[in-house]
């Protein structure tokens, strides 16, 4: 396979994720706003904007942080190149970049999938149509997802697809934890201090994994447990060792396709390893943002080392 | 009503009997209900739209897609009018090939008297450093679409001769596609031919022609200017059917002699290249330095045998309209055969007298340029205003050795697909010839382009033209 095609399928398959994780976070944002008053509202939004660094670009264009602003903004500004739209439309483009190297149903699904999201994203969205343009972009993740399951050769095109998604969801749940870390801290230092339910809500909705948690942990809501759950539960399938876990398959397979080891496994080797040694103490003695950082940055080595060990690039 | 005007009809013939190539879906179209049809109508451009199979356009902004319009009624040729149809298009193609070795070569032809020798240095498609050498195999002209037009039962003329890089033949396979999952029972009812094998065969005839350095199995690969060329769907189409790679000029560099693609495993070399990009931009080192989308150093790689350039470089020298207008003097001097399929009868506009005749029946003539193609600035005489026709008046005085000039021909007429039921537009007929040192290959088929408004000559697709599916019928 062609490097540059290499390249395309695997950050075609980060914009999706990214795509997606977009619009879950700003559910999420959404259904928080909706039950706060106007100044702990703005408060949110803002962290929305901020999750996916986006916070310099919309300052650019709007001083004050307003839920119809701010879902224009993630949803479709044409001057946020990381908008759902700019998002679905980069897969398509990387998608007829490298239209000979997926299936015909994997194209006809994100061609679908980015006919319907960019109909739907024309025109500004109202508030009634904000869940309704959540959910349009989460069924074609799970469209192209499952186009490329039933359809695609199990060959080195089709890792390097899984490897972009499981990178950039690593790196979003990273992220999404990370603007909530300071609601987390405190109240593991404060035994018996209960958690702003709302808020860890939210963060758990913004990877969709509210319900799992609660099947999970029976009600019992803490700190320690969201954290433990968001890292390093390996069952959950938007969770940091799942992600690692499943990346670390990828780039194994992408090994034994080529004869060869590179850069990129040891790094994954070394990560996987941390993760297994890691509890959730390690992190709170770390502190749960220094630990996030550590990750993101081990997480874009680990893309980097595959782009050169697969000549991405000349 | 289904009213001919006059000209030729594929389907009826002047007193409304259906012609027997027609005979079998004319019975089928009857028997449909027309809520039925214009569902289908509606359904077609939804399918291409979800798949993808558009063409691209530039706009002041930014480039858009759009869909060329196909209409479901067929074009239907039966097995004898395309075996007449084949030997002269072999014959001509043999004689285009030749003419080419020839010209970059000992230029008999032009010692012989029969072609000036003005016509090569004036060529904007020659290429002085093909002089002396001979690409794999003795082939330039690897894929070669014949535009043909129709007049009468058994009139047919070569009206343009697309030896460089015919494009067009990924809408023959995909409108048969489309067709046979609309109309599924009409197969099974009229013995067409099948066209699917084209990118089989198209793989084979190019692996064929793979230079001396190859070891082992060839490796093609279709080289695009990339996903913002009009073509590329076609580039990419065309790859994925032959299981060959789609590069761009970035993926490769010249390496140990050969030309190589970066693969994720290292550099790979390329034996055979299916090349949908200019000769201008294929070498920056040997033609335009700016271009980024070819490859430096192959025409160093190329003369020394490490690679197959399909088409070969240069070949375009065929494509000159008043190159075409001395085809039947070139077939003859290369078969020793008479043509079998004629010319359009041309005028050029570089001799004396073919300038004062254009120029004094200019309103009733079609004047093209000797290097344009795609339909652009050419004059259709009848249609124009006669501000037009002064205007282009002009252009003829001040430089008449760059146009010839052509009969309005009476194209034939075929039926499509209107709110009103059936109606004829003017079509033509672009076959697909692959040539390799085993022989020529013509695929029973090819691309039917149509005039979708009523009365217009032009089919370009880049004019508003359409195309539709091509039956060739079984014996």
């Amino acid at each position: 396979m062609l490097g540059r095609t290499a390249h395309g399928l695997f950050w075609m398959f980060r914009y999706l994720e990214r795509a997606e994780n977009t619009a879950r976070l700003l559910e999420a944002g959404f259904h928080m706003a909706l039950t706060r008053d106007v100044a702990t509202a703005e408060e949110e939004w803002r962290s929305v904007v901020e999750a996916f660094g986006q916070r310099a670009g919309y300052e650019i264009k709007h001083g004050t942080y307003t839920g119809h602003q701010v879902w224009n903004y993630l949803l479709r500004d044409p001057d946020n190149a990381m908008s759902v739209l700019a998002l679905i439309g980069a897969v398509r483009t990387n998608a007829r970049a490298a239209r000979n190297a997926i299936s015909g149903e994997l194209w006809e699904a994100i061609n679908e999938s980015w006919m319907e999201i960019s109909g739907l994203l024309a025109r500004p969205v109202a508030q009634g149509s904000v869940g309704e343009a959540v959910q349009i972009i989460r069924r074609a993740g799970t469209a192209v997802h499952g186009a490329m399951n039933g359809s695609m050769l199990r060959n080195e095109g089709f890792h390097f697809a899984r490897a972009g998604t499981f990178v950039e969801r690593a790196d979003c749940v990273a992220r999404i934890l990370d603007m909530k870390y300071y609601l987390l801290l405190p109240s593991l230092s404060y035994v018996g201090s209960s958690l702003d339910t709302g808020q860890w809500d939210q963060v758990l909705r913004s990877v969709s994994g509210d319900r799992a948690f609660r099947w999970l942990n029976a009600g019992q809501i803490d700190a320690r447990g969201i954290v433990e759950f968001l890292v390093l539960d390996d069952r959950f399938p938007r969770s940091v060792a799942f992600c690692h876990s499943a990346l670390r398959e990828e780039l194994a397979a992408l090994a034994r396709l080529h004869g060869a080891e590179g850069e990129s496994n040891a790094l994954m080797r070394e990560s996987a390893t941390r993760i297994a040694d890691l509890t959730i103490e390690n992190i709170f003695e770390t502190g749960l943002h220094d630990f996030l950082l550590e990750f993101i940055t081990c997480n874009r080595a680990i893309a980097d080392a595959i782009a050169d060990d697969y000549r991405f690039l000349s | 009503m289904y009213e001919a005007d006059g000209r030729f009809d594929e389907m009826r013939t002047g007193d409304g009997t259906v012609r027997p190539a027609y005979k079998e879906y004319r019975h089928w179209f009857d028997q449909q209900d027309s809520a039925f049809l214009s569902r289908k109508h509606r359904e077609a451009e939804i399918a291409f739209r979800r798949t993808g199979i558009t063409f691209n356009v530039y706009g002041e902004h930014e480039a858009e897609e759009r869909l060329i319009p196909f209409d479901m009624v067929p074009r239907i040729i039966t097995a004898d009018e395309w075996r007449r149809l084949t030997r002269g298009i072999e014959q001509r193609v043999c004689a285009i090939n030749a003419f080419i070795h020839d010209l970059y070569h000992r230029q008999e032809i032009v010692r012989a008297g029969l072609l000036p020798e003005r016509l090569l240095r004036d060529n904007s498609a020659w290429l002085q450093n093909m002089v002396g050498f001979t690409p794999p195999g003795e082939i330039y002209t690897h894929v070669v679409g014949i535009d043909l037009v129709r007049t009468g039962p058994d009139e047919f003329f070569v009206l343009e001769d697309n030896a460089r890089t015919p494009s067009g033949v990924s809408y023959m396979l995909q409108n048969r596609e489309t067709m046979m999952a609309m109309f599924p029972e009409l197969f099974t009812r009229v013995p067409v031919r099948t066209v699917s094998d084209y990118p089989r065969r198209l793989a084979k005839s190019l692996a064929a022609c793979a230079p001396a350095a190859t070891e082992g199995k060839p490796t093609v690969a279709v080289l695009t200017p990339g996903i913002h060329n009009s073509a590329y769907f076609e580039h990419a189409f065309l790859a994925d059917q032959m299981g060959a790679e789609l590069v761009e000029g970035s993926d490769l560099r010249v390496t140990g002699g050969r030309v190589a693609m970066r693969t994720t495993r290292g550099y790979e070399p390329i034996d055979v290249l299916y090349r949908r990009v200019d000769d201008d931009f294929l070498d920056p080192l040997t033609f335009n330095p700016d271009s980024v989308l070819g490859v430096p150093g192959i025409m160093d790689v190329y003369r020394a045998g490490g690679i197959t350039i399909a088409n070969a470089p240069g070949t375009g020298v065929a494509d000159d309209k008043a190159i075409y207008s001395f085809m039947p003097e070139i077939v003859e001097f290369y078969t020793g055969e008479k043509p079998l399929l004629p010319n359009v009868q041309t005028w050029r506009c570089a001799d004396r007298d073919g300038l004062a005749y254009v120029l004094d029946n200019l309103d009733e003539l079609v004047v093209k340029e000797v290097h344009g193609s795609g339909g652009y600035g050419m004059l259709v005489g009848p249609a124009a205003s006669k501000r037009e026709l002064a205007a282009f008046r002009r252009k003829l005085k001040a430089k008449p050795q760059n146009y010839i000039a052509q009969p309005t021909l009476s194209l034939s007429t075929c039926p499509i697909f209107t709110r009103r039921g059936l109606a004829p537009r003017h079509v033509d007929l672009r076959p697909f010839v692959l040539v390799s040192p085993e022989g020529i290959d013509i695929v029973p088929g090819g691309l039917s382009r149509v005039a979708m408004r009523k009365g217009s000559l032009v089919v370009n697709s880049s004019q508003g033209g359409g195309t539709k599916d091509t039956w060739v019928l079984k014996d």
